[in-house]
């Protein structure tokens, strides 16, 4: 497979080389560049002029030193042992890299496997000497961490072929033969656990299912006001400081994917250190598992390079459709697909290639659609089901949705979380604006939550969504001429929708009730808001000031219930419906 | 040892082109010799077999085609470090300007530095106090955190560094060794003159290093000597162990340096005439803060940067806010006040804040303390606009109560006496103090059991008496 194809460097352009004269390079094929052999990918091919862009660091590199083919495009190796683990944008391992020499900083040319090679694992083959196989079909499975069951498969390019040996359940290493099996065209071939996959490729699926079920992250705003289906794929857009990342924290710690990809794209160093130590701590609420064990770390920081930065997104991409073949639910955090953009941007300049909308290349748009399809509710080639949520955050510059990255995802994602800058000002979080953001999954997703919530959810859900826009023109008139002078039944309006803002749509990620919340207990908190409106309504109409129902302090013990209510006792919940029952008395009483 | 040519191809601004070199590297480091007398330094910025076009740190002034000797180094920009820096004067690549003779020393390190592995990092804990009420209480600085303060011209940035400095380093952390590392980009005399006097005012000028690239130095020199400063600043902390601040200004000097040079090389420009890769660039100097696990020391930064217009959303500040941990954003309104420091609150973060403050850092009420000064200063803002339209007498009684807490809060809380250093407690019991002044309906961003820990009791108004020195009642620092 390997071809002794060669070049020299003819020029050096920052992360960008060129090679003189006609080379037999392919595209997109990954080669190593000099005497270091750092990473680099062939990005276009012209009669007199090859161009490369290297993954490492480039100063060194002398113009006459050679390239050197490997015969394949840039590839992820997929095998167990990707979980718990944290890789550079090229899968390689940062562990690894700082063991093999390179301490505290992340040197040159190191030369690392992707994966262990050497670790033993307990497989237990699931196929037998005369089965049919294809691509897709399991033949070994190993527990790779105490939640994930590994499932090693055939590769998808095998169409049809017979099972000719199969290795007893033992200890191999990734590397090691387990399985022969006999191609339709006579020729036999080994497979071992491990796989390759191009990175920008998608693995093929059997059939994409249409999304029915949401991704529950236990964040209110998102599970009830604009949730995203598993499958589905969503974007947080938001100025700095607005909290996309603490809100892509609070997603891959809650979510009840099988798996969580989380890619630090061009992000700060102090960020995935934190993930780290904090995922290593944290235990998953669904299996008590901890979280590490569901989680691999993708971090390319803003001062690593910019090709391997590029890169990231779709080797994480590549590695979450494995687990997807698989029959897991995955779901994929990508923090930021801004510097994603930027690091084409970056090398398009360097390129001298045509800018279109300020100074992004004119294939931004192509490129970002073609990431978010990879998303998907699929059937695999083996026949389970597994899907991969994509949530995307997106730094505008200047915190401007108009700008051609927001933009462009806005086109290709159905839900759109927009975080907006006054609400993180006053330290609202999740400061997602309820006005401007959308999720298209609610009509998919109403069935679902008729059979395992309730059938009002969905009723109660665009009742709250009413009372929030009602709340917003009224603020209109309240801005011009103070709230004082509005009638009751309007200031009602406005006091259930500070009782919505403050006690349902903010959640307190450091409190140990709050920063995770079950659909049952969200249901039941709107049914109580919005039963509290209703008596409240009916107050009003009988002519009680808005004052005096506002002195019995029964909307500050609303708005407390995020706290009050452990999430493992919702019984309580049960009792405020009584509570306000004797507040609606108490009102009464007093007027009469 | 080495081939010395003789004559340039091309000069343009500050970049030159050489043709014919045998064996250049990219990144490497040339030596000129001008009319045989002049020596410059420059850089290999990009290479086309034997061609290769070089960055000239000193200026392109006098050279001509014919005069210039050029010799190739046969390494990357390297400096010499050593200890022995604290308390010396630099230009801007390391040559010593102070008049006391070269550094010696045969530690040399490569100025671009190399990321430092995510894995291997500490995260940041540590607080700093600055003894600034609108820091310390509301964006708390961390010790390896990389925290920009966002200025403007004409506003009081330089003084306020100069005044964190002098706190941070006479705090309470006496045990360790602590200086300072300060690198000045294409700031006027009289800036880089008023930080030394400063220094040496408040007795810390021998831990401080100091690099200066004066407005009229040469352009290209602005663009290395962040990363002098900041490779010595790494040796001071991960090699001598030592806590290093480094203050770096103007970043804004710096950007406009990298355009400058981008576009004379006849790059594809972006946003407003930057390079393509500002923020790569800008992501290699700021992500050069923080802590080694398992080593003692740590590199934590307060880069300055004025915004040009006070404009936020300019690519400088805009992308420098995506890769710092946080920014202290200045108010020309405030400052017109006569509010010092004029920090404006809404728009200033700490990220880092919430992991290095609360039970066993500062207090327990902190970080809650914060958050509901934060959100009742934001009522503020609504309260002054809707005054502005229906005038202050028609409003209703609690958003009259928000006016009051509004301007009590930024003469109290943000302003400060020159020179006033604040203790972690005063500060928090003056954010309780100023709660007072609404009704507790009002605070929904706190615990009941810490209101009832903390709170005073609503008072109408704050008198000058309650501010008497010394009132600090549960003093745990």
């Amino acid at each position: 497979m390997r071809t002794e194809n060669k070049g020299n460097i003819y020029g050096i352009n920052g992360p960008v080389i060129y090679l003189k004269g006609r080379t037999e390079f392919k595209m997109s094929e990954m080669v190593h560049v000099g005497e270091e052999k750092l990473v680099g990918e062939v990005i276009s091919l012209d009669k007199d002029m090859t161009t490369i862009q290297v993954y490492e660091e480039t100063s060194g590199l002398r113009p006459g030193e050679a390239v050197e083919a490997t015969g394949e495009a840039v590839s992820v190796t997929l095998a167990p042992g990707i979980l718990n683990n944290i890789f550079d944008g090229i899968e390689r391992p940062l562990e690894q890299i700082s063991e093999a020499g390179g301490g505290a900083f992340v040197t040159r040319g190191i030369s690392v496997d992707s994966l262990d090679v050497e670790k033993k694992w307990q497989a237990h083959m699931t196929v037998a000497v005369g089965d049919d196989v294809h691509g897709g079909t399991v033949i070994c499975e190993v527990q790779e961490t105490t939640a994930i069951l590994h499932k090693c498969m055939v590769p998808p390019d095998v169409k049809h072929a017979t099972v000719t040996y199969v290795a007893n359940d033992g200890e191999y290493t990734i590397n090691d033969v387990i399985v022969k099996i006999e191609l339709s065209d006579g020729t036999t071939r080994e497979l071992t656990m491990t796989q390759r996959w191009p990175i920008r490729v998608p693995r093929p699926v059997h059939e994409r299912h249409a999304t029915s079920v949401p991704l529950i992250t236990g964040q209110r705003v998102i599970d009830t006001m604009f949730p995203i289906a598993k499958g589905g794929a969503a974007t947080i857009p938001g100025g700095f400081g607005t909290g996309k990342t603490m809100t892509q924290h609070q997603i891959a710690k809650w979510a009840d994917a099988d798996i969580i990809i989380y890619i630090g794209c061009g992000e700060r160093g102090n960020e995935m250190t934190q993930v780290l130590e904090e995922f290593g701590e944290l235990v998953d609420p669904k299996s008590g598992n901890p979280l590490m064990d569901r989680t691999t770390l993708i971090a390319n920081t803003s001062n690593m390079p910019v090709a391997a930065r590029e890169a990231s997104i779709y080797t994480g991409i590549t590695l979450a459709e494995y687990y997807r073949d698989m029959g897991y639910d995955v779901a994929i955090m990508a923090d930021s697909t801004s510097r994603w953009a930027e690091a084409l941007r970056e090398l398009s300049g360097r390129l001298e290639e045509m800018p279109a909308e300020e100074g992004f290349p004119a294939y931004l748009a192509s490129r970002l659609s073609a990431f978010y399809e990879r998303a998907g509710h699929v059937e695999s080639l083996n026949g389970s089901t597994g899907s991969v949520s994509i949530i995307g955050a997106v730094s505008p510059q200047g915190g401007d949705f108009s700008e051609p990255v927001t933009q462009n995802t806005k086109r290709f994602v159905r839900c759109f979380w927009a975080l907006d800058k006054s609400l993180a000002y006053a330290r609202h979080f999740p400061a997602i604006q309820w006005l401007s953001s959308y999720s298209e999954y609610i009509p998919d997703l109403a069935s679902w939550y008729t059979d395992h919530v309730s059938p009002k959810f969905v009723d109660y859900r665009n009742r709250i969504m009413t009372l929030l826009n009602q709340e917003n023109s009224l603020m209109e008139i309240v801005k011009l001429i103070g709230s004082d002078v509005l009638p009751d039944d309007q200031k009602l309006t406005l006091e259930i929708a500070r009782v919505i803002r403050l006690g349902f749509l903010q959640q307190n990620a450091f409190h140990p009730e709050d920063t995770m919340v079950p659909l049952e207990k969200q249901f039941k908190m709107m049914d109580v808001i919005l039963y509290l409106y209703k008596k409240c309504r009916d107050l009003v109409a009988m002519g009680h000031p808005m004052s005096v129902l506002k002195s019995e302090g029964m909307f500050e013990k609303v708005i407390n219930i995020k706290y009050d209510v452990p999430n493992s006792n919702l019984q309580i919940l049960d009792t405020y419906k009584k509570d306000i029952d004797d507040f609606y008395n108490r009102v009464i009483a007093k007027n009469s | 040892m080495s081939i010395e040519y003789l004559g340039l191809s091309n000069i343009n601004g500050p970049l030159v082109a050489l043709e014919g070199v045998q064996d250049a590297f990219f990144d490497e480091i040339v030596e000129f010799v001008v009319d045989h007398d002049t020596h410059k330094l420059g850089r290999i910025v990009e290479l086309n077999e034997d061609k290769a076009i070089i960055q000239v740190f000193e200026g392109t002034e006098n050279m001509s085609l014919e005069n210039t000797h050029t010799k190739l180094t046969g390494r990357p920009m390297e400096i010499a470090v050593s200890e022995d820096m604290l308390g010396r004067t630099f230009d801007g690549i390391a040559n010593p300007i102070d008049g006391l003779g070269p550094i010696v020393s045969t530690d040399f390190r490569d100025v671009n530095g190399l990321p430092l592995n995510p894995v291997k990092r500490e995260y940041p804990r540590n607080y700093i106090r600055t003894g600034f009420s609108a820091i310390d209480g509301l964006t708390t600085l961390i010790r390896g955190q990389k925290l920009p303060i966002f200025s403007g011209d004409g506003l009081p940035h330089d003084q306020l560094a100069a005044q964190i400095v002098k706190q941070a380093s006479l705090g309470d952390n006496s045990d360790e060794e602590f200086a300072i590392v300060f690198g000045a980009m294409g700031v006027k005399h009289d800036v880089a003159d008023y930080f030394r006097k400063t220094f040496e005012e408040s007795g810390v000028s021998d831990h401080v290093a100091m690099f200066l690239n004066l407005a009229n130095d040469p352009v290209v020199e602005r663009l290395i000597t962040p990363r002098v400063a900041l490779t010595v600043a790494e040796y001071l902390a991960f090699e001598c162990h030592k806590h290093i601040l480094v203050i770096l200004t103007d970043m804004t000097s710096f950007c406009e340096a990298l355009r400058e040079v981008s576009s004379s090389k006849g790059e594809i420009p972006s946003r407003k005439g930057y390079p393509g890769y500002l923020y790569s660039e800008l992501a290699t100097i700021y992500e050069r803060a923080g802590i080694i696990d398992g080593v003692k020391g740590s590199v934590t930064q307060l880069p300055i940067l004025t915004m040009p217009n006070d404009d936020i959303t300019h690519p400088i500040p805009d992308l420098t806010g995506y890769i710092t941990e946080g920014q202290i954003v200045l108010d020309r309104n405030l400052n017109g006040q006569s509010i010092y420091p004029p920090i404006s609150v809404l728009p200033s973060l700490s990220r880092l804040m919430k992991d290095g403050i609360g039970e066993g850092f500062t207090r327990e009420d902190h970080q809650s303390l914060a958050n509901q000064l934060f959100a009742s200063y934001a009522k503020v803002g609504d309260a002054r606009s809707l005054a502005s339209v229906i005038g202050e007498d028609e409003l209703s009684d609690i958003d009259k109560k928000y006016l009051v807490f509004g301007q009590e809060f930024e003469h109290r809380y943000v302003g400060q006496g020159e020179g006033e250093n604040r203790s972690i407690s005063e500060t928090l019991n003056l954010g309780w103090k100023l709660l007072s002044l609404l009704p507790v309906s009002e605070l929904d961003r706190l615990d009941p059991k810490l209101i009832e820990k903390y709170y005073p009791g609503e008072v109408t108004e704050l008198k000058d008496e309650d501010f008497a020195k010394g009132d600090t009642t549960e003093d745990e620092e």
